[in-house]
């Protein structure tokens, strides 16, 4: 079976004074449909990394290949999903949702909005500007956008990086519930281990600068995942270890 | 409405301290309000006063409509391509601690004594600080909008009219209130000099033609007023939900 995705040799040199080298040579290969965690401390480059395979920054060397096209450039079948800065402030939240779409008919594009609207749970909110939206409404906003234009791919960095603890959790079961409902393969940035166990198919762990894939851990616990079982703590706690945290505090 | 009728108790406390001041002191060098009231009824009565602000404000809307048109453009561009603020950048930071009122014997020299050159003055009073707004403005556009936009497969001339544009708008809107100050504060100065009419001539033909110093104070007055009007009409602007209700 081919990869959606085949990184092959990506690395990333930002010129300096002071150079930096940010990744050292990647490879990695994505299956289709697939939801993979890249997991790290700050600063690991992996942010960087989910850039490059998106198309926003072209690596030093290597090369990246989705569907068998080599990448140069974004592309309206992968968004990228930053925090929720990549809201429109000067947009309401059915017009946000329906920046991609601009080239639809006006009523082919309400109703498609309307679907993501539901999809997102943001219905009656419709017409409120973001200024006006919670931190995780705005991201919910975010994931709507990228979806109706319907991708193949997502890229989600630290999506939820800035939500409260609660907002969180029930935002990984959101996007978990799309992610099944609507069979995107999603490449996942973050820096937090629990929640790269509870969504990921694989997590795939690197090391702080330069930038390397440490190991590809497959988290092989059934969906919907029990959070308090032998097997979730038995990842966790080997994913800590990994990345070079004590499991005790 | 509140802050309204307070402003409105504190004009009318603020013109009774003039009038007694005036009577307690005996001071002849000022003209109370009741004699500007009056300097005003007759500006009023003549037609001067409906004259002269009118071709006041005509020389303020073509110089200022001229300068939008030319500086915010501009400005855009330049801030929008890193590279042109870096070249013109340091040109127009050095012309703009240039005072307008600089400027007025070479638009005589190059107009004439005429609307033209009270045109021009304005013109170049206000361009640079659009410019510099616009410049601000189309850089201060965040790179992560710019990023989603071309996500999504935007050309550059749809990221122009649905990020930047909309991005840059309060703030434009902030720099254009700014430079219509400075633009009536202009055309008085360019009025006692380059031209035969308006509310900058009226006060310097007031004092010239027999020391009439309560029509002076009338010209004054009449000049913030009208001042104060334009201000308010842009706030208005700004803070409509069209412009800025839309963030916070």
């Amino acid at each position: 079976m081919t990869a959606k995705l085949e990184a092959r040799g990506v690395a990333m040199t930002f010129p300096g004074p002071p150079e930096v080298r940010a990744l050292e040579p990647i490879d990695l290969d994505v299956r289709e449909g697939e939801l993979v965690c890249l997991l790290g401390p700050s600063g690991c480059g992996k942010s960087t990394f989910l850039q490059i395979v998106a198309g926003f920054i072209r690596p030093t060397s290597g090369t990246v290949a989705i569907d068998g096209k080599p990448v140069d450039g974004p592309d309206r079948k992968r968004i990228f999903v930053f925090q929720e800065r990549g809201v429109f402030p000067w947009l309401t939240v059915a017009d946000n949702i329906g920046f991609g779409l601009a080239d639809l008919a006006r009523d082919v594009r309400a109703k498609r909005v309307a679907e993501y609207v539901e999809l997102v749970g943001l219905r009656g909110f419709e017409h409120a500007y973001p200024h006006e939206l919670s931190g995780g409404m705005k991201q919910r906003v975010e994931v709507a956008r990228a979806l109706a234009v319907d991708p193949d791919m997502l890229f989600l960095d630290e999506p939820f990086g800035a939500l409260d603890s609660m907002t969180r959790l029930s935002m990984r079961s959101e996007l978990l519930r799309i992610w099944q409902a609507a069979k995107k393969t999603i490449m996942f940035v973050t820096h937090d281990v629990d929640e790269s166990v509870q969504l990921a198919d694989r997590v795939v762990v690197m090391s702080a600068r330069p930038g390397r894939i440490r190991s590809i851990v497959d988290i092989d616990i059934p969906r919907p995942r029990d959070l308090s079982s032998p097997r979730y703590l038995e990842l966790r706690d080997g994913l800590l270890a990994e990345i070079g945290l004590a499991h005790a505090i | 409405m509140r802050g309204w009728r307070i402003s409105a108790v504190a004009i009318v406390i603020a013109i009774v301290a003039w009038d007694l001041a005036i009577h307690l002191s005996g001071n002849t060098l000022l003209p109370g309000p009741l004699a500007v009231a009056r300097a005003l009824g007759e500006l009023a009565v003549s037609g001067r006063l409906a004259r002269y602000a009118i071709a006041s404000l005509f020389r303020v809307t073509w110089g200022f409509a001229l300068a939008v048109v030319v500086g915010i453009p501009l400005g855009l561009v330049l801030g929008w391509f890193a590279r042109g603020g870096r070249t013109i950048g340091p040109i127009l930071q050095f012309v703009r601690p240039i005072s307008p009122l600089a400027w007025i014997p070479l638009s005589i020299l190059w107009f004439g004594v005429g609307d033209a050159a009270a045109v021009f003055l304005i013109f170049i009073a206000t361009v640079l600080p659009l410019t510099l707004t616009a410049m601000h403005a189309a850089r201060g556009v965040h790179h992560v909008h710019v990023e989603a936009a071309r996500n999504f497969g935007l050309s550059s001339a749809a990221i122009v009219r649905r990020v930047l544009l909309p991005s840059a708008l309060p703030e434009l809107i902030g720099g254009i209130r700014i430079a219509l100050g400075i633009a009536w504060l202009v055309v008085v100065a360019a009025e006692m000099i380059a031209v035969n009419s308006g509310l900058g001539f009226l006060i310097v033909d007031a004092r010239n033609a027999g020391d009439r110093y309560d029509l002076v104070v009338a010209g004054m007055v009449a000049i913030g007023v009208i001042g104060l009007v334009l201000d308010n009409a842009l706030r208005a602007l700004a803070n409509s939900p069209v412009v800025s209700g839309r963030r916070a």
